[in-house]
């Protein structure tokens, strides 16, 4: 599928799009990390990726020499499409930040969860009778498009069109600009006609808060302003929770004994949700070098894109013993899967909240369950990662 | 290690993660954005020390002092 040349020297030309990176990338990111505490690439016009926990971090703190103008590794720079908060720097970002914090704490998201519960026994309402699914195509993909939706006030049933536009924003504009315009117009365009019925008919979900919204001085926020937080909003908040609820299973389908455990002990679901989070972070940001620095002893300069790997930061075994091995009863596990310092994702309590209810409503119903060794596991690339494709038997192996 | 134990949210470093309300919900809780703050004046009751270093762990942001009086 790529047609970026095969990478035959990860340390000097990494590549995130190649397909042994989507495929298994842990491998490399020890090799790199191994190697410098920032590795640099030609290819995407220039691009550095810092590769341990400690870079990452300083990439992540640093808003001064790095902008979140751009936050997407791509083979282009195509004019930047605002979509605040992430997109935004200081002092722009609190108050922007400010605003989509209060619908997003744990305990609005105690409010949503129900409806999680009962979209998640829907789904499996709808295969528990089989021998077994795609549980990335019939499950993981499905609650959090439902989720934000129902958060947002608009279909669940146009699920499938916000599917299409991520994949177009977030892999397929990877390498071709007119496809990601395309899209970000598109999706303008839907919220905009969201928006436009609601001054008739005033509703109570995040599109109207948003359009409630006033900034320091009591104006409304701007169009753009509102279409680019919508937009981020139902991008950020699919595919990255439909990756963790997908890499989960995947793994607990491919360890018996965890599996069984957390089936037999259930109290231990928070460290196990944190410890999938880690050991699976799906999210990888970016930044743009605006000012020339220095990370690690590296020499960092302006016009180079930084790949924000938060996943390979909680690979670091210099923060996190054993990183290589998935412990679902860690203790101490201060992970970055939802990224540090101010852009922390804003939906992180929402994540949570649908990885756990997702997990414990499928291990309720089918706690046996296996990989279908007729089948095959397909990865997303770029980004953010996570399985597209789970093929999976209920039961046990006979 | 008998002394008592103090904890405290700093916040210029605190970014919501929402990790020691989680793990300690005795001793922190979330303003309306989601950040957090220590209950009261931070004092550690008896029987919960561990949580307390739990909390302090756990913190990406290493936002969380642990102060031993």
């Amino acid at each position: 599928m790529s047609d970026h040349a095969p990478v035959t020297d990860w340390v000097h030309d990494f590549d995130h799009t190649d397909p042994r990176w989507t495929e298994n990338p842990y491998p490399i990111w020890d090799e790199l990390r191994a190697t410098s505490p920032v590795v640099h690439t030609e290819r995407f016009l220039g691009c550095y990726m810092p590769t341990t926990f400690e870079a990452v971090k300083q990439v992540a703190y640093d808003t001064v020499h790095f902008s979140s103008r751009r936050v997407v590794v791509r083979d282009v720079r195509p004019e930047t499409v605002p979509a605040p908060p992430i997109t935004s720097d200081p002092p722009e970002h609190k108050p922007a930040k400010q605003l989509l914090l209060p619908p997003f704490t744990p305990d609005a998201m105690k409010k949503l969860e129900p409806r999680v519960r009962a979209i998640c026994n829907e789904l499996i309402d709808d295969f528990i009778e089989d021998d077994g699914c795609d549980a990335a195509a019939r499950y993981s993909k499905h609650i959090p498009v439902r989720a934000i939706a129902h958060m947002l006030g608009i279909p669940e049933t146009d699920g499938d069109l916000f599917i299409r536009w991520i994949h177009e924003v977030l892999e397929l504009g990877i390498r071709d600009q007119s496809i990601l315009m395309k899209a970000v117009h598109e999706m303008s365009a839907y919220f905009a006609g969201h928006i436009e019925h609601r001054k008739k008919h005033p509703t109570d979900d995040l599109i109207s808060t948003l359009m409630n919204a006033r900034d320091k001085s009591g104006q409304p926020l701007s169009d753009a302003h509102v279409l680019g937080s919508l937009r981020l909003l139902l991008i950020a908040g699919i595919d990255t929770t439909w990756s963790a609820i997908g890499a989960s299973l995947w793994h607990l389908a491919k360890t018996p004994a965890d599996r069984e455990r957390l089936v037999a002990e259930p109290e231990l679901m928070p460290t196990a949700i944190e410890e999938f989070l880690r050991a699976y972070a799906p999210v990888t940001m970016a930044r743009e070098v605006t000012k020339e620095t220095e990370i690690g002893g590296c020499p960092i300069k302006p016009g180079n894109m930084v790949l924000l790997s938060f996943p390979a930061a909680n690979r670091d075994p210099a923060i996190f013993p054993d990183a290589d091995k998935v412990v679902i009863d860690r203790k101490q596990n201060p992970h970055a899967a939802f990224g540090l310092g101010i852009h922390r994702c804003v939906g992180s309590n929402l994540a949570r909240m649908e990885m756990t209810v997702a997990i414990e409503e499928w291990l309720k119903r089918i706690p046996d369950f296996r990989l279908d060794p007729a089948g095959k596991v397909s990865w997303s690339e770029g980004t953010v990662r996570g399985p597209r494709q789970l093929p999976m038997l209920f039961g046990k192996a006979s | 290690m008998s002394g008592k134990l103090r904890v405290h949210v700093d916040q210029d470093k605190c970014q919501g993660h929402a990790r020691c309300k989680s793990l300690a919900p005795e001793l922190f809780e979330l303003d309306g954005f989601g950040n957090a703050h220590e209950i009261g004046d931070g004092t550690v009751p008896k029987g919960l020390e561990d949580k307390a270093w739990l909390a302090q762990t756990n913190c990406p942001e290493i936002a969380i002092e642990v102060i031993e009086e």
